[in-house]
């Protein structure tokens, strides 16, 4: 911290609805020797949904609880609605709504009492905040004498959802949350993020499936605390190098170990029933198909098709 | 692939009080095959697991893993199989070797072998240097990797992988996909779960469970035609639905 701790809180007051609603300048944070976050910068703005991709270990957890002001960064400066993180962390607190990654509501209380638990630590009323919650919390009703800890992974999911959202946050801090959630769960939980969006909220989450990247307004890739790549979806995968083809065959296992080793070929991943390929310099997918053929692999069709959010992620990893 | 079946399930139902977890499964796994076991969470796959790995009984049903009834001999059946889960894999507190002792140790495998086959798997996963390294200290991704090769350490017939590629990046979640597959040529049985639907393809057969039932079994390709989508997402989207 040097000079800008004297601009101090004070300076933030002068924050308006145009600024960012998270403002990160070089923040660093490491655990030990180990870099959590490297000198990372984003700016998020009212009504977004912020993506966070990356493995773990990348990087994400640390960053949400910075702004969240449950850890300190060790250099930088961290701005959320326009309050530095570490000076008004007590403003931040009240303004944020956080769903952490691990399950942390009270198990031994049932569905409704923690719900009027965060209700009345910050000081609102369940009623006038209903239309908040209503879509997400409704499926839990006919359960909310049960306890929190019986309750199944999807439910514990909405009801830490409904908990986070009762005090009407300004923005909404999700980490994790469809992390070990089945495939139609997820879909449903980014459905409810969706309307929390049309209703105004602004929403930073992190995940670990590429797939749900797409449902991003925007979204930054990071990777051992560093940004890899941010923008909307659409920006990022245009920025894939190369031209991406996809190959389907009789044998996808046995073509991936005859592309891995074929010089015709920069890069070769599997994905789902198909391989994901780019070609070296002066490659062509013909030499490639009769490569396969020689070799016995039968009913290879091999054609472009646009990069996903995976394969730039995996383009930046190689 | 070899015909040889190596696990077979038929009519296990699994009652907690009146809650039934798994509803008269029944299928079969033949030796060497990668099988996909999918369902949304409750829908009894951990249920179903802890049974053919010995640690539950089935309320009532058949079950044969390996060539052993495994309500009957479930300590047989332990012996016989290995298992990782993605919430933990090894002692963090423990060197890469010390893991791998004291895994041997419990299979009972003597020190000479162990030492054998340490050195020979450290060689093949070219990470001999991180052999006297606390587990802690190593990234997840190859830790992954080592707990699957600890898995199969003791030469099991059947291995029970259960979210085994949760939270790793897309380049070491299909690293270890590699591991499956030679796991799976050299003869093991490959049991796995998984979130990630792109990995459903990568199975040779897949099973979808949702409330306790076996609502589609199948090969990708089969299960993707008589659906009429064009993806296992899609596929599991209907299924658990109920479409």
């Amino acid at each position: 911290m040097t000079a800008e701790s004297k601009l101090g809180c004070r300076a933030n007051y002068f924050w308006s609805m145009n600024s960012p609603i998270v403002e990160c300048r070089s923040v660093s944070k490491k655990y030990g020797e180990i870099p959590a976050l490297v000198n990372f910068d984003i700016d998020i703005s009212e009504g977004e949904v912020f993506g966070m991709i990356g493995p773990d270990g990348a990087g994400k957890t640390t960053l949400f609880r910075i702004l969240s002001s449950l850890i300190l960064p060790d250099s930088g400066r961290a701005i959320v609605l326009g309050h530095d993180v570490v000076k008004d962390y007590r403003f931040i607190r009240k303004s944020i709504g956080f769903m952490p990654g691990r399950f942390s509501l009270y198990q031994d209380l049932t569905v409704e009492e923690n719900l009027n638990f965060y209700a009345s630590v910050f000081g609102v009323n369940i009623h006038d905040n209903y239309h908040l919650i209503k879509d997400i919390y409704a499926p839990l009703e006919p359960f909310r004498t049960r306890r929190a800890g019986k309750l199944s992974g999807g439910m514990k999911q909405k009801l830490a959802l409904s908990c986070a959202l009762i005090h009407q946050p300004m923005l909404l801090i999700l980490d994790e949350p469809t992390t070990g959630v089945d495939a139609v769960s997820r879909k449903e939980f980014w459905d409810h993020l969706g309307s929390l969006q049309k209703d105004g909220m602004t929403i930073l989450v992190s995940t670990p499936y590429m797939d749900e990247a797409q449902r991003c307004g925007r979204l930054a890739m990071i990777q051992k605390g560093c940004l890899l790549d941010i923008g909307k979806p659409e920006e990022i995968r245009s920025r894939f190098n190369g031209t991406l083809f996809q190959l389907t065959c009789s044998d996808r296992y046995q073509a991936l170990l005859i592309c891995r080793n074929s010089e015709q070929i920069s890069s070769v991943h599997a994905f789902g029933q198909a391989l994901h390929l780019t070609l070296a310099d002066g490659g062509q997918t013909e030499v490639v198909e009769n490569l396969l053929v020689h070799q016995g692999i039968g009913e290879v069709v091999i054609h472009e098709i646009p990069p996903s959010i995976e394969d730039c992620f995996m383009q930046y990893l190689m | 692939m070899e015909s040889e079946t190596i696990i077979e399930v038929r009519g296990l139902v699994k009652r907690f009080g009146k809650f039934i977890a798994n509803d008269h499964l029944s299928f079969t796994v033949a030796k060497g095959e990668i099988f996909g076991f999918l369902g949304a969470n409750g829908a009894g796959k951990t249920t179903a697991i802890r049974i053919l790995s010995g640690l539950s009984s089935p309320t009532s049903g058949y079950v044969s893993v390996a060539g052993i009834d495994a309500s009957r001999y479930p300590e047989k059946v332990k012996k016989s199989i290995g298992y990782m889960c993605q919430r933990f894999s090894l002692y963090e507190d423990l060197t890469v070797f010390e893991n791998i002792r004291l895994y041997g140790g419990v299979y009972g495998l003597t020190l000479k072998e162990i030492r054998l086959r340490s050195d020979e798997m450290l060689g093949r996963l070219d990470i001999s240097d991180l052999r006297d390294r606390l587990i802690g200290s190593v990234p997840l991704g190859w830790r992954q990797k080592l707990a699957f090769s600890v898995a199969i350490f003791h030469q099991p017939k059947i291995v029970f992988l259960d979210e085994p590629t949760g939270g790793v990046d897309p380049i070491t979640r299909r690293q270890f996909w590699d591991l499956i597959y030679e796991a799976s040529r050299a003869g093991i049985t490959v049991f796995v779960t998984t979130h990630y639907m792109d990995e459903a393809e990568y199975c040779d057969r897949v099973c979808i469970l949702s409330e306790g039932k076996i609502q589609a079994i199948g090969n990708p390709v089969e299960l993707k035609r008589s659906f009429g989508v064009t993806s296992m997402d899609e596929v599991f989207v209907k299924v658990a639905r109920n479409v």
